[in-house]
């Protein structure tokens, strides 16, 4: 038997409890079933990125605005829709329903 | 202990075995404990390999030539660091390596993202565990670093040219860039596997395809710069195919890093993204493949092997598993927003794409022709410097041009009236660099001259933003203007960060420029006394020593330096011959000099028995700018790199508000 047969072998186990490791240490679970997001926990987190990312339109809107990137003109022709967008992506993340274009896939 | 190395690298075989089948039912039967123990597994596969990986230290640093990679790839005179380096210096090393930085970035990826995103690391993880079996099965069955053999009395020692410092972090660095693009692939791939398509995978993985990325682009600079001063040809990239090898997952990343802000700020592209994520993936193992396969000839590359159609299976296996997900989640992937105007930001971006991809396009022709060709029609054909030269000048201008425009163009639409007002000083500044160097006599390269014109562009918009963000930021927040600057960058690390690489970029190109179309370049065959003139220098050739170290005969040609008259000193050139590797390598000479930040750079092409040397003289202006560009890539890529405490607190928020776990 030389050492490094003795090392191999104390890796084998020591690997084998590391990956059994889960099921000695609950042996019996209460639940066993892996957390996920609900169907309907996906669709609102979607919803919620639409919203960020309209509320960071908005955002954007302003700074270019104040570092001259845009004209007044430009400012006051984009800022509205982009409220409006922002608006009904928070309407819909609150009554729970898709505002995109029915028809359209969603993502 | 070659049996604890091969132990070792069984058990991470095995273990990565396990993680795959054990992590795919537990994915689709929902089962949390069998998910958490094919993560153990995952982990317990590193550590497996770390002992492998400590095994084969050992050898090389103990000398063991019973190990047949020791002996083949050092020598007992090796300087320590060379031996170490030894590593990956080989072909079994290296793939030793992969592995263990592979299992390693797994790993972590999956402790840092397994609170906040369980649903995607329960697919990342069986993900993980395919390439790293993939690699472990290279290394237990094709290429193992623990044969063994009687032990000769010193090994065959190291190629000349590796025995160089950059040696030691040129290869680890380009590896860390290559297995870094295999944790976005996993986690996109996940998210197409469980349909859970949202930005959460971007979030996950920003950071290390950031550092993928920043490691492979340094690695690359590392790697010119190796070229540069040890492989005495004159110049730092020859479009070798391994050095493009490194170059494409590059560019596709570049790419992806750019098309994924579109995905965040306007929710398109996502196809494209992911598209580009398995490109970038798929390369870095295409690079892998033709840097060990040895179907290219390279100075790079490992000698013939029989790894070749393994890597090619796994390429094809891969790709066609990744585009049948991509085409299976279609339906999920397609974008309700358009673009609005071909003038906006996101068609900025979307035009820097196509030329990148044209770019790497171009460059993956370039590797593949000569490969097709010798396939075909049985005659390897090389493909010659001025094919990359033509494409780099052909999307590569434009390409730098567009790093200018894009930030001066507002998101979703432009007026032409905006953009006479933002792009006037950097429009104005670039004409008149131009109009000033073509006086100066600079007309003779009209692809340098657009190259300093449009820099000038690029480094004026990348000074106007800073400043009028600065401004904005001082007019909302007051204070003084260093925390105002303070603040602009703490509020959008990856925008400025950005235009810091982009600033990069600029010193990149104006370095390439500076150094290939407006360098110099003499030859003469020198007796002692005689001179040659070079530009402004005057080089006189002194006298020729010779001496012995440890592991090579140095014989150095010292050349007297005189600029306008003016004594700068001496240069040595010369060339190593090397008695183990029985190996000869030029040993080049430089001057740098700090103002102009030009090189003179001399090889001693051939010395005769008489003492006459053959030099070959270069100067090359501008060169120490692509050095210096690396540290400003740095920085910048660590300011893009860096937690950014308000979007961790409104990913925080997010998560808090729908229930869902909270970001790590």
């Amino acid at each position: 038997v030389t050492v490094a047969l003795v090392l191999a072998v104390a890796l084998a186990v020591g690997v084998v409890v590391v990956v059994a490791w889960p099921f000695l240490r609950e042996p019996e679970p209460v639940s066993d079933e892996l957390v996920e997001p609900t169907p309907e926990a996906q669709r609102r987190l979607e919803l919620a990125e639409d919203r960020d990312r309209a509320l960071s339109a908005l955002k954007e809107l302003e700074f270019d605005h104040r570092t001259r990137k845009i004209t007044d003109e430009d400012y006051r022709a984009q800022v509205g829709p982009l409220r409006r967008e922002a608006s009904a992506a928070l309407r819909a993340l609150d009554e729970g329903r898709d505002v995109r274009p029915t028809g359209e896939p969603e993502g | 202990m070659p049996e604890l190395g091969r132990a070792a690298l069984l058990i991470a075989l095995g273990l990565c075995a396990y993680a795959a089948v054990a992590g795919t039912a537990a994915a689709l039967q929902r089962r949390r404990r069998l998910a958490q123990s094919a993560q153990n597994a995952l982990v317990a596969a590193f550590a497996a390999t770390a002992v492998a990986a400590a095994v084969l230290v050992v050898a090389l640093l103990r000398n063991d030539f019973s190990f047949v990679y020791v002996a083949q790839t050092t020598s007992r005179e090796l300087a320590t660091g060379y031996t170490l380096s030894a590593f990956w210096g080989g072909q079994e090393g290296s793939l030793l390596l992969w592995l263990l930085v592979l299992t390693g970035y797994g790993t972590l990826a999956v402790r840092l993202n397994r609170s906040w995103i369980p649903d995607l690391v329960v697919w990342a993880v069986p993900i993980f565990a395919v390439v790293a079996g993939f690699f472990a099965f290279l290394v237990v069955g094709v290429a193992s670093p623990f044969e063994t053999q009687p032990a000769p009395l010193d090994g065959a020692g190291m190629t000349p040219s590796l025995q160089n410092p950059y040696m030691l972090a040129h290869p680890p660095l380009l590896y860390l860039g290559y297995v870094g693009l295999t944790v976005p692939w996993a986690f996109a791939m996940a998210a197409l596997i469980s349909g859970h398509t949202d930005e959460r995978w971007i979030v996950a993985t920003r950071r290390w395809t950031l550092l993928a990325w920043t490691c492979l682009g340094i690695g690359q600079l590392l790697g010119a710069h190796w070229a540069y001063v040890e492989v005495g040809w004159g110049g730092y990239f020859a479009w070798d195919p391994v050095e493009n090898a490194a170059l494409m997952p590059w560019l596709a990343a570049t790419a992806f890093l750019h098309s994924v802000m579109i995905q965040e700020k306007r929710g398109m592209m996502k196809v494209w993204n992911v598209l580009l994520v398995i490109l970038a993936f798929e390369l870095s193992l295409f690079g892998t493949f033709l840097t060990r396969s040895g179907v290219v000839n390279s100075i790079h590359s490992f000698t013939q092997s029989s790894i070749g159609p393994w890597f090619l299976f796994m390429i094809c296996v891969t790709v066609a598993a990744s585009l049948a997900l991509v085409m299976w989640r279609l339906p999920l992937l397609r974008s309700p927003t358009r673009l609005e105007s071909p003038i906006s930001r996101e068609a900025a971006f979307l035009y820097n794409n196509l030329l990148l991809l044209a770019i790497c396009l171009a460059v993956l022709w370039g590797v593949l022709y000569p490969l097709v060709s010798e396939a075909v029609r049985g005659e390897a054909i090389v493909v010659g410097r001025s094919y990359y030269d033509f494409f780099l000048r052909a999307f590569g201008l434009p390409l730098l041009l567009l790093i200018g425009i894009g930030p001066l163009i507002a998101w979703r639409r432009a007026s032409l009236r905006s953009l006479l007002t933002t792009f006037r000083w950097p429009t104005s500044i670039a004409v008149a660099t131009g109009a000033l160097l073509l006086v100066l006599g600079f007309g003779d390269s009209w692809a340098g001259l657009l190259t300093y014109s449009f820099s000038a562009f690029v480094l004026t918009t990348v000074a106007i933003e800073f400043a009028r963000g600065t401004s904005a930021r001082r007019s909302l927040g007051g204070g003084s203007w260093p925390r105002s600057f303070a603040s602009l960058l703490g509020r959008n690390r990856r925008r400025y960060g950005g235009y810091v690489v982009h600033a990069a970029v600029v010193l990149l190109a104006i370095g390439i420029a500076g150094s290939s179309a407006f360098d110099s370049v003499a030859e003469a065959r020198l007796k002692r006394g005689d001179s040659m003139r070079i530009e402004d220098y005057t080089l006189t050739y002194r006298s020729l020593d010779e001496r012995q170290t440890a592991n090579a005969t140095e014989i150095r040609a010292t050349l007297g330096v005189e600029r306008d008259g003016k004594d700068l000193g001496s240069l040595k050139a010369g060339k190593n011959a090397y008695s183990v590797e029985q190996q000869v390598s030029n040993e080049v000479g430089i001057r740098s000099d700090r103002f102009t930040l030009e090189d003179l750079f001399v090889i001693a092409e051939q010395v005769d028995p008489d003492g006459t040397v053959y030099f070959r003289v270069f100067v090359k202006p501008l060169v120490n700018l692509i050095w210096f560009a690396g540290l400003v890539f740095v920085l910048g890529a660590v300011i893009a790199m860096w937690p950014d405490a308000r979007e961790q607190r409104q990913q925080a928020l997010r998560a808090r508000e729908l229930g869902l776990p909270a970001t790590p």
